[in-house]
């Protein structure tokens, strides 16, 4: 158990150090989710009202497309230079080696995208009062979408013309997260109770965390045959 | 029971059940149809609109219910590594995604009169077409790797992480939007539609599942012939056939 855990913190330790080295590699998709936020206005009108309506949708849209820009850091420098292997070696189950990929991962990509979030919506002019709902649904919804793409990521590893494809394979099964996160963002924006939308989003996690993992190992050992 | 999982006996047993299982569909099919178009009487509110339910209703149930043998012979494929079991699955994700897309044509064609427009994001349209989308990156996986055995090693996580995810997503869309009708045949015991409809409905639903059957066992068939070319029971077939 005290292994499992050394090896856990081993991973998650490792992967920050190396985004730290690569820093760029972190901010990208931080860019990429204020670039896509800004050209909404530009696509539909800088209307305060019109933006105020979208400020939900497009938030979320815009931070699960940064999320699944970045899954193919997840596992791909693993594959090219063998650590992956060399993890699916090692004595510990790899769904949990798996789970502290995963968890490196939203450190890296989820949590920043949720601490940019708030300042993105006052561009749209989103309530102040949806504010801490935003926080909310992010926090729970990026580590599912994390833990969704994993599986995506996995399964694709090492195939021509991988990151079109992943994204065929992620996006449909993303549409439950961003149904009710958005829908979360926008119940706070119109005054109401978003209490629902965050159990949901609080199941889906619990869920996530739960199965993902055993699928994403599955999908690891297929793709280092 | 287990000999027919070898590709040697099921080649000419499926081969045997395929005129019977063709002669099945295309006697439910043209019966399914005549009923539908000339015995079962419109619909006071959506006149002959109705008709093209007889087409919709059993694509839609056909589209899921597909998925689900998929994402089962897959499971079966990954436990047992049974080879019949792969070659099921690569079979049917085309078939389902053609009923899928069967569905939402149909249904658009039924919208357009009904709601006034070709396409609502209602709940059920939203979910079978995420439905499709589903098959489609099934399908885009298997073709993306080369190695059969891989691709359906994948390919069965793939439908076993769709079929998860199915109801999650179709309940998520349910709650999110819905102007579909409420499903009517479900409820067992007294249907809430009438029994001239109903039974044009039914055969054309048994029409469907024999014809996927059918194409099942072709497409199984071909795949089994390409995927064992090396072995000495393919080449006898060949010979037999030329």
């Amino acid at each position: 158990m005290a292994a499992l855990a050394h090896a856990i913190t081993c991973i998650v330790r490792r992967d920050v150090t190396v985004a730290w080295r690569r820093v760029h590699d972190v901010v990208l998709p931080l860019v990429f989710f204020a670039i896509v936020t800004s050209l909404f206005p530009l696509g539909v009108g800088p209307e305060p009202n019109l933006l105020r309506e979208l400020a939900p949708g497009v938030l979320w849209v815009a931070a699960l497309l940064a999320t699944m820009l970045s899954l193919n850091r997840l596992f791909a420098n693993d594959y090219a230079d063998g650590t992956l292997e060399l993890l699916a070696l090692a004595p510990h189950p790899l769904s949990v080696l798996a789970i502290a990929k995963v968890a490196s991962h939203w450190l890296l990509t989820g949590l920043p995208l949720v601490l940019m979030a708030p300042l993105l919506a006052l561009s749209l002019n989103l309530p102040d009062k949806a504010l801490a709902t935003l926080l909310y649904s992010l926090l729970l919804g990026t580590p599912v979408l994390s833990l969704i793409g994993a599986i995506g990521a996995a399964l694709t590893l090492g195939l021509r013309g991988g990151g079109v494809l992943m994204s065929a394979l992620v996006l449909p099964l993303y549409t439950p997260v961003l149904i009710f996160g958005a829908g979360a963002v926008a119940q706070a924006a119109n005054g109401q109770s978003a209490e629902a939308h965050l159990s949901v989003l609080a199941a889906f996690l619990a869920l996530a965390l739960t199965l993902a993992p055993w699928a994403t190992a599955a999908a690891l050992r297929v793709s280092l045959d | 029971m287990h000999k027919y999982a070898s590709p040697k006996i099921f080649y000419p047993f499926a081969g045997k059940l395929l005129p019977w299982l063709a002669a099945l569909t295309a006697v439910l099919l043209v019966t399914g149809i005549y009923l539908g178009l000339f015995v079962a009487p419109p619909d006071y509110q959506q006149g002959d609109t109705v008709r093209i339910m007889f087409i919709h209703v059993p694509a839609a149930w056909m589209s899921m219910f597909i998925y689900v043998v998929m994402a089962a012979a897959g499971a079966i494929a990954l436990s047992w590594q049974v080879k019949l079991a792969e070659v099921l699955a690569s079979a049917c994700a085309p078939i389902g995604a053609s009923f899928t897309l069967l569905a939402l044509v149909s249904g658009s064609l039924w919208g357009k009169p009904m709601w006034g427009t070709w396409w609502a994001w209602d709940a059920r349209l939203t979910s079978e077409l995420i439905l499709l989308f589903l098959y489609l990156g099934f399908m885009a996986l298997q073709a993306s790797i080369e190695d059969p055995r891989r691709a359906a090693r994948a390919c069965a996580i793939l439908a076993l992480v769709g079929v998860v995810n199915i109801p999650i997503i179709h309940f998520s869309v349910e709650w999110w939007n819905t102007l579909h009708q409420a499903a009517s045949v479900s409820k067992l015991g007294k249907p809430s539609i009438h029994i001239d409809i109903l039974i044009p409905l039914l055969v054309m639903f048994g029409a469907f599942k024999a014809f996927f059957a059918t194409t099942v066992l072709m497409r199984m068939r071909n795949e089994l012939l390409e995927r064992e070319r090396e072995t000495q029971w393919v080449a006898q077939v060949v010979e037999q056939d030329k």
